[in-house]
């Protein structure tokens, strides 16, 4: 079996992040139940974010932003996590989805992580972050981990004990792996290679 | 090689003054730089079609017919002329029309348009662009090589028995260009009529377009149109030149920065990295064309967007004088010297007619300059 790449895209904006320390948490859960040799490759937002405005802007991304682009769209699996803002993603995390080719994401699977001041911010993984990618026909897997700031002081995650978002983070890592251990290793589409013969594109109606 | 220049025909507010030119005097200006563009010893003079403000050229042979009484050397062309809303009749005519007053100095470029708004305006619908395209342009086609066509499509009545009139000049309808920024579809048209591909990259980088051309090449190649190395290509550029180069910086930053397409966005110096915009000495305007040669081949037309921005009018001219004075001749001697003898030279009226004289010929011939480089003709 091909080694598998999974992609890690965090919205985080302060630095050091929990957005990023929990993104890492789950890549590392992911890998755990993919063979060994799976590459994670991490993309801060935060880096991009000239990039992006500037893509929004002039319609192209920069040599930066298209090399994240790319692996992102080259990945087997992405892992898109997001602080909270307002209600829903912050517009870093939805500007970089927004520069990409609407298709670019179709029949990838992604598992969905944010991260908040109190609980009761957790739904917006399920009314604002999962509809984004049901939207680009991303294939999300069941479970989206959010973490408030008290997940974090929790008892157990020095001690080895499996707090609640251990395990969620577990579950949902595994369902990431199961999912591209579904799917054919990622290809790129090539617009060139599926051009239409112009006789064909003459007769269609 | 034919160079020249193409206009977007944008009414833009000069932020250096803060004053916003009228409708009436963008149109005069667009006049007055055509004009010196063919005094500067430039070869075309392309303009935009464009149906909202703050835009003006609504209405190109009407622009590109005074501006034929106005000249006698310069091409005039469009940068581009809509295939999806324009009814292909009227094109058909229409240029057809300002061949004959041009005595021939005309081209056109076709693209779809970047704004779904247009559509409707026209009575058409943009969900459609790409079929609108084909469809038109096969219906153009035929127009200016069949004296009477039947025509049944989706997207026009039917016609039975139409003659378009005038017929082209000389039998020899005008060279069609295809513009795409982004389309493998209008690629693969402009190569299977073995029309010419025009690929306006200044506002993306080189290597989207080095693949998209590249397509066109192997795709002319594919339908016997010659080798991927004789397809006919142009390409867009963007320049603002002072002696010095930290002058053209200098005077060109406020306009950069407040430009309506990429403005408030990348730095200058990003986008000069990024794109063919250069901004610096003649010189460095020579080198960096010259790169695009390496990227794309030896192609045969490049145009430069020169008047936007709100650059005044002054400004624009004093730069076609740089252009045409000292980075024109350098590039045109180079490339020429470059150029293999089989690859054609750019297109005009008087190489198609003699081509056509001299019996069936493919594109590539036909585009050979009539006299020696024709005899010599690897084909």
């Amino acid at each position: 079996m091909t080694a598998r790449t999974i992609a890690v895209v965090s919205a985080g904006l302060s630095q050091p992040s929990s957005t990023r320390l929990l993104a890492d948490q789950l890549a590392a859960a992911t890998a755990r139940d993919l063979p060994a040799g799976t590459r994670i490759v991490t993309i801060e937002l935060r880096e991009l974010a000239h990039d992006i405005v500037n893509n929004l802007l002039t319609g192209f991304p920069s040599p930066a932003l298209r090399h994240a682009i790319e692996q992102v769209l080259s990945a087997d699996g992405l892992i898109a996590a997001t602080p909270l803002y307002s209600g829903s993603y912050n517009g870093l995390f939805k500007s970089f989805f927004d520069v990409l080719d609407p298709d670019a994401l179709a029949g990838k699977p992604v598992l969905i992580a944010a991260t908040g001041g109190t609980a009761r911010h957790s739904l917006a993984l399920e009314h604002a972050i999962r509809p984004l990618f049901t939207y680009l026909r991303a294939v999300t897997v069941p479970t989206g981990v959010f973490a408030a700031t008290e997940d974090w002081g929790s008892a157990g995650s020095s001690a080895g004990a499996r707090t609640a978002l251990t395990a969620r983070v577990e579950r949902a890592g595994a369902e990431l792996a199961a999912a591209i251990g579904r799917r054919q290793p990622a290809a790129e589409a090539d617009p060139y290679a599926a051009a239409t013969p112009f006789e064909q594109l003459l007769r269609s109606p | 090689m034919q160079f020249g220049i193409f206009t977007v025909g944008d009414v833009t507010t000069d932020p250096a003054t803060g004053r916003t030119p009228t409708e009436h005097e963008r149109i005069k200006a667009m006049v007055a730089i055509a004009r010196k563009a063919e005094d500067v010893g430039l070869d075309v003079f392309a303009t935009g079609e464009h149906h909202n403000p703050p835009f003006v050229p609504s209405s190109p042979t009407t622009m590109l017919g005074y501006l034929a009484a106005q000249t006698s050397k310069l091409i005039l062309s469009t940068s581009t002329t809509l295939i999806t809303t324009n009814d292909p009749v009227k094109i058909a005519e229409d240029f057809a029309m300002l061949q004959h007053l041009a005595d021939g100095r005309v081209d056109l470029m076709l693209g779809r348009g970047n704004m779904g708004p247009v559509y409707p305006w026209f009575g058409q619908d943009i969900r459609k662009g790409i079929e609108l395209a084909v469809e038109n342009y096969q219906l153009l086609h035929r127009l200016w090589r069949e004296d009477v066509v039947d025509f049944d499509g989706e997207f026009r009545t039917p016609l039975q028995g139409f003659t378009s009139t005038p017929r082209p000049l000389d039998g020899v309808p005008p060279f069609v260009w295809h513009g795409s920024i982004r389309s493998p579809q209008i690629a693969e048209q402009a190569a299977y009529y073995g029309d010419g591909f025009f690929a306006n990259h200044i506002f993306w980088p080189t290597e989207h377009f080095v693949r998209l051309v590249g397509y066109y090449r192997q795709r002319f190649a594919d339908y016997g149109h010659g080798t991927p190395e004789q397809a006919i290509v142009g390409l867009g550029g963007q320049v603002f030149m002072a002696k010095n180069s930290q002058d053209a910086v200098r005077e060109f930053r406020p306009y950069f920065d407040n430009a309506p397409v990429y403005g408030h966005g990348p730095s200058l110096e990003e986008f000069t990295a990024q794109t063919p915009l250069t901004v610096g000495s003649p010189q460095e305007v020579i080198d960096k064309t010259l790169t695009f040669r390496e990227h794309f081949g030896d192609y045969q037309r490049q145009l430069f967007l020169m008047d936007h921005a709100g650059l005044p009018l002054k400004t624009v001219l004093e730069q076609l004088d740089l252009l045409g004075g000292e980075v024109v001749p350098v590039l045109r001697r180079e490339l020429d010297a470059l150029r293999p003898a089989n690859v054609p030279d750019g297109p005009t009226h008087e190489a198609l007619v003699t081509a056509s004289l001299a019996g069936p010929g493919t594109l590539e011939a036909a585009t050979l300059e009539a006299g020696s480089r024709l005899e010599t003709s690897a084909r």
